[in-house]
């Protein structure tokens, strides 16, 4: 049989998403990293970590200053294409508390005009414990939507319905002698966990120890953002150490 | 002017070394080369020189003769305390092992004269003592020379300075670490006008590029080079192809047929040095060397990934000439003088002409002596490279890379440095790195580019300015905004990015329980090999078939195991590409029949069938091959450019045949060929030129196609992560948190999309574009080729594959070639789920779950 090593690529057609259950509750898998909950019309993104870059600035790193404008665009381009009543930033939606200071005008104008647009909320994460003023929306710890539950920080053991992000999930498979590494919602059917939507968020691996206490044994699947979203089962999936 | 190489001194030794030195020289039996009284002569006259000489002929101390003889002229109590000599090596052991050399004279002639190494080992106490009290002879490293000029009392410190001997340099200019050196020294002679550079090198193809590289430059003038001095080579090598009984083989590298035939030459010797290409390679032959090893000969294995201890004490057995034969990659091929080594066994392809003959100078150190070489080429192909380069070692041709271009990322690292050290104005910065040969062709724009960078990043939105690291002032000078500047800047000093590591542990297993991590560290692998492997795999490390368990806390945990044959494959490509000067001579070898007679028999009657079954190629032709295998058609190319180069022309073609509907399917490279294989019939298609071969592969490929394939390439990317951390954008490590190279604290992958699609001309994006089309895409190689063959075009239409063809087709499906579609990976690990979701996967879901919908595409 020979070895396709260097594999073309599929003609481009439409992005699939993954579909997916959680408490009873269906939802869809974006392959931006987005969750739509089309019943709810109710779209749910995680860590956007805005002015990343620029907090690394501050501390003599100059990161290129556009990851804002980068994650912003995306969003705005998944709020136009699935139009949904309610946004949840699901927390660590600011890189830092000085972040809205850092703010571009321009970033803090799309920021704004995307809060009018819809229902915004920010849930408080452990970076962003309350969002900066004058941007819209409101602010909560946590909330809840029918069987679901969103929060920032996922809790240890078993919560079903609990949608959550802070981990950054990341999955890696292994295959032609390479290996590929994507970031990914890790799910069972009581829980999910967000990919982190940021442009400068890294990847923590799903096998990490972080997540043992959120899943049993590799009873879950990693959902991995590429051209489409790849449902991976637990075991499928190869570890590494903390690389975020 | 000093253009006219000294052979011969002019002036004697009695002229010139004083009268203890004569009588050293004399009881010892020596009397002082001529070379050596070259190099005091033009110390004498103040000059600058480069010394060409082969191993053996007493380089170290020829380099060194002239700054003893000054300072035992003028004694401690007569002469300012301060340095007198700097030595600069690339290796921190060749600084030690020269420290000790040095002893000899000094001791010996009762010489009143301090000689200290300063290296990353020295311990900070001592450091701070050399500041203090400076030793007459400092030597060290290029990185230990930034830190000291990035210092402020820098000025102060070098103020005595005479001399600056840069050992190995042909080796130091190949590099970034060499541009570091040349801007370090740019910045020495603007504190000591009047300093003496002494380069010794080996052999080189160019010697007035290392000429120019040690002397100040100015725009617009002639080139300025070092006075030359050359000690004509000393006996011829003796080397021969190791001639086999046995099939040589298609393809591969592994050596095994000639296995028995360097056993009986280890047998017949006093210690060999074995050397490979790679790491896997060098196991391998290891491991069959012992297979074979009836009388228990000491063989021992050195390469780069094993454990710093075990190579220590291999190193230390072969000074003690208690080994017969070591096994090593290019490790040994630097320096340091191990031992007697009677006979150099070099296996595989040669890939260079200099590099063979440095590698052959390792067997017998005195230079009147013939060195004894054996060439084990592991293939057909690699019979006819051995072929041209065992004739350029009779010829002593030389194919060293010319001088490379300064990186903008080394740059950015050095204006920083010279921000700590003192404020600067730009103008007479700019002027002084332009006096660096390798920064001549430098212009202001990038210069000023590049001090932007290293202030706020450079980027074209100005937000960071009042994060600025360095600040012009109201006097215009630059000067860093905050002390932590410089303790930051210390910190990530240097050039050298390794790959990230990975540690090798083996498991310790207790009565079947659970596989611990208790064992003992076997080494460590480069990370991109550990990422290539699923746990049970197993693979060759440290002279053990070992099993992969997992990969735990940074640590590659393996085991023991009794298989005889690894099942990752034990060749990972060679680091080096195949020169250029090698891939002409064996172009014109294929092309010339009358000069077959040279090759094995086996050899040349392949070639003859491959004439009659197809054509062979003219040496400025380039061939192509069309031909139908099973349900496919292929088309194998034989540009004879290095896989690097082979691999990026790969990518463009598929690119290219894609578009004119001909549906590639994937390609595979080496070192002489290249196939690609589709489900269109290309060689009718090329027939009827639709499209024609000249189009296909004509160079404006190079343009928008190469931009585009760019864009996702994950070698920009590993490019990238380099100068990423060599500018100063990423710290490796941070004053209080000092972080390995592999967890620096955000990826550059990440870093990289965000630059690209914002800023795609920023100046570290230049930077790395640079390095990749010399070094991992070798896109200049490639240029240079399609330039070439443009209108001679060979296209042979086949209805089979052909002879030459066979050896890049065995390749198909053993090498692995990094750049498969990242997604085409992730679905075949999907296919299996809807095997695994049916199954029992979901039973302990708790069946709240609905089945995934996002079934893949068939």
């Amino acid at each position: 049989m020979i070895f396709n090593q260097h594999a073309l690529k599929v003609p481009a057609a439409e992005p699939r998403p993954a579909e997916w259950t959680i408490a009873g509750t269906r939802l869809t898998l974006t392959v931006e990293g987005g969750l739509h909950l089309a019943e709810a019309s109710t779209l749910v993104v995680a860590d956007l970590h805005l002015e990343k870059a620029s907090a690394f600035a501050a501390r003599g790193q100059m990161l290129p200053p556009y990851d804002t404008a980068a994650t912003l665009k995306r969003l705005a381009a998944l709020i136009h294409r699935l139009r949904p009543a309610r946004v949840i930033a699901l927390g660590d939606s600011f890189h830092d508390r000085g972040a809205g200071a850092r703010l571009a005008e321009g970033d803090r104008a799309t920021l704004t005009a995307l809060t009018a647009l819809t229902e915004w909320i920010w849930i408080a994460g452990n970076h962003d414990p309350e969002p900066p003023n004058g941007l819209g929306g409101w602010a909560t710890s946590e909330l809840s939507i029918g069987s679901l539950t969103f929060r920032h920080e996922p809790r240890p053991g078993r919560a079903v319905g609990e949608v959550a992000g802070h981990l950054h999930p990341s999955a890696r498979v292994v295959g032609r002698g390479r290996s590929v590494r994507r970031r990914c919602f890790a799910a069972n059917g009581e829980r999910l966990i967000m990919p982190a939507f940021g442009a400068l968020a890294g990847g923590l691996n799903v096998l990490d120890r972080a997540f043992h206490p959120l899943f049993e044994g590799r009873a879950f699947h990693a959902f991995m953002l590429g051209v489409d979203v790849h449902p991976v089962a637990g075991q499928r999936l190869v570890g590494e150490e903390r690389t975020a | 002017m000093g253009d006219r190489p000294y052979l011969l001194p002019v002036s004697t030794a009695a002229d010139l070394l004083p009268k203890p030195f004569m009588e050293w020289f004399a009881q010892r039996g020596w009397s002082p080369r001529p070379h050596q009284i070259a190099l005091l002569e033009k110390a004498e006259q103040g000059r600058s020189a480069l010394l060409i000489a082969p191993t053996g002929a007493g380089k170290t101390l020829a380099g060194f003769l002239p700054s003893l003889v000054d300072l035992a002229r003028r004694p401690k109590t007569t002469r300012r305390p301060g340095i007198n000599t700097l030595y600069i090596s690339p290796l921190k052991a060749l600084a030690v092992d020269i420290a000790r050399n040095l002893e000899t004279p000094v001791a010996g002639l009762r010489l009143d004269i301090s000689v200290e190494t300063r290296t990353g080992d020295t311990p900070a106490h001592k450091r701070q003592r050399q500041k203090l009290a400076p030793p007459d002879i400092l030597l060290t490293t290029p990185e230990q020379l930034a830190l000291l000029l990035s210092n402020p009392d820098a000025g102060r410190f070098f103020d005595t300075l005479e001399t600056v001997v840069l050992d190995e340099l042909h080796s130091l200019v190949t590099a970034k670490r060499g541009d570091l050196l040349s801007l370090g020294l740019a910045r020495l002679r603007q504190l000591r006008p009047g300093l003496r550079v002494v380069g010794l090198s080996a052999t080189v193809a160019e010697p007035d590029d290392l000429r120019r590289w040690l002397m100040p430059q100015s725009v617009g003038a002639p080139p300025n080079l070092a006075d030359l001095v050359i000690v004509k080579g000393g006996a011829k090598p003796d080397v021969t192809i190791l001639p086999t009984e046995n099939r040589i083989p298609w393809a591969g590298h592994s050596a095994v047929h000639s296995m028995d035939a360097i056993y009986e030459a280890i047998k017949a010797s006093r210690m060999v040095l074995v050397f490979v290409n790679t790491r896997s390679q060098a196991e391998r032959i290891f491991q069959e060397l012992w297979r074979i090893n009836e009388d228990a000969l000491p063989i021992a294995l050195h390469h780069g990934s094993l454990d710093v201890g075990q190579r220590r004490r291999v190193e230390a057995a072969m000074a003690a000439s208690s080994l017969r034969c070591v096994v090593c990659t290019s490790t040994l091929d630097l320096g340091i003088d191990w031992g007697d080594v009677d006979l150099v066994v070099n296996v595989g392809a040669p890939k260079g002409a200099s590099r063979l003959a440095q590698r052959i100078g390792r067997a017998n150190h005195r230079m009147d002596e013939p060195s004894r070489a054996v060439l084990v080429p592991a293939n057909r192909f690699e019979v006819m490279e051995c072929t041209v380069a065992l004739e350029a070692s009779l010829t002593g041709a030389q194919d060293t890379p010319r001088l490379r271009t300064g990186a903008l990322d080394v740059l950015a690292q050095h204006v920083l440095g010279m921000a700590c050290s003192a404020p600067f104005s730009a103008e007479a910065l700019f002027a002084e790195v332009t006096s660096a040969a390798p920064y001549a062709g430098l212009d202001r724009e990038s210069f000023d580019r590049v001090v932007d960078f290293v202030a706020t990043g450079g980027y074209a939105l100005k937000s960071y300015e009042r994060f600025a690291k360095i600040r012009a002032g109201k006097d215009g000078l630059w000067r860093i905004t905050h002390p932590a500047i410089a303790q930051q800047y210390r910190l990530n000093v240097g050039t050298i990015v390794e790959a990230p590591l990975m540690k090798v542990r083996l498991a310790s297993r207790k009565n079947g329980g659970p596989v611990g991590m208790g064992g003992r560290v076997l080494g460590e692998v480069e990370e991109y090999f550990a990422e290539q492997l699923a746990p049970g795999d197993t693979f060759l490390f440290a002279g053990l078939v070992v099993k992969l368990e997992g990969i735990r806390d940074n640590v590659v945990v393996v085991s023991r195991t009794h298989d005889e044959a690894p099942k990752v494959p034990s060749y990972n490509g060679g680091k080096f590409p195949l020169s250029t000067y090698l891939a002409d001579g064996v172009r014109r070898l294929l092309a010339d029949e009358s000069s077959w007679t040279r090759l094995p028999d086996q050899v040349s009657d392949w070639l003859r069938i491959q004439k009659e079954a197809s054509v062979l190629p003219g040496a400025n032709q380039l061939l192509v091959e069309t031909f139908p295998r099973g349900n496919r058609f292929y088309m194998v190319a034989y540009p004879f450019e290095g896989r690097l180069a082979h691999q990026t022309l790969g990518m463009l073609l598929t690119r290219r045949l894609e578009r004119a509907k001909l549906r590639p399917l994937g390609f595979v490279a080496s070192d002489y060929a290249l196939a690609i294989w589709s489900l269109g019939d290309m060689g009718a298609a090329f027939a009827r030129k639709k499209p024609a071969l000249g189009d296909l592969f004509a160079p404006d490929m190079l343009g928008d196609d190469l931009d585009a394939w760019l864009a996702e390439s994950y070698l920009l990317k590993r490019s990238f992560r380099a100068c990423a951390l060599i500018s100063g954008l990423i710290e490796r490590r941070h004053p209080g948190k000092e972080k390995s190279g592999r967890q620096v604290t955000i990826s550059t992958d990440l870093i990289y999309d965000v630059l690209r699609s914002h800023e795609p001309d920023h100046i570290l994006l230049r930077a790395t574009w640079a390095d990749a089309a010399t070094g991992l895409l070798d896109v200049a190689r490639l240029s240079d080729m399609l330039m070439r063959v443009e209108g001679s075009i060979l296209h042979q239409r086949l209805e089979h594959i052909s002879p030459l063809a066979v050896p890049v087709m065995l390749d198909i499906g053993k090498e692995s070639v990094a750049g498969s579609a990242a997604e085409e990976i992730i679905r075949e690990n999907v296919d299996d789920l809807v095997r695994e979701a049916m199954g029992d996967a979901f039973a302990d879901a708790s069946g709240m779950g609905g089945l995934p919908t996002g079934i893949p595409r068939p």
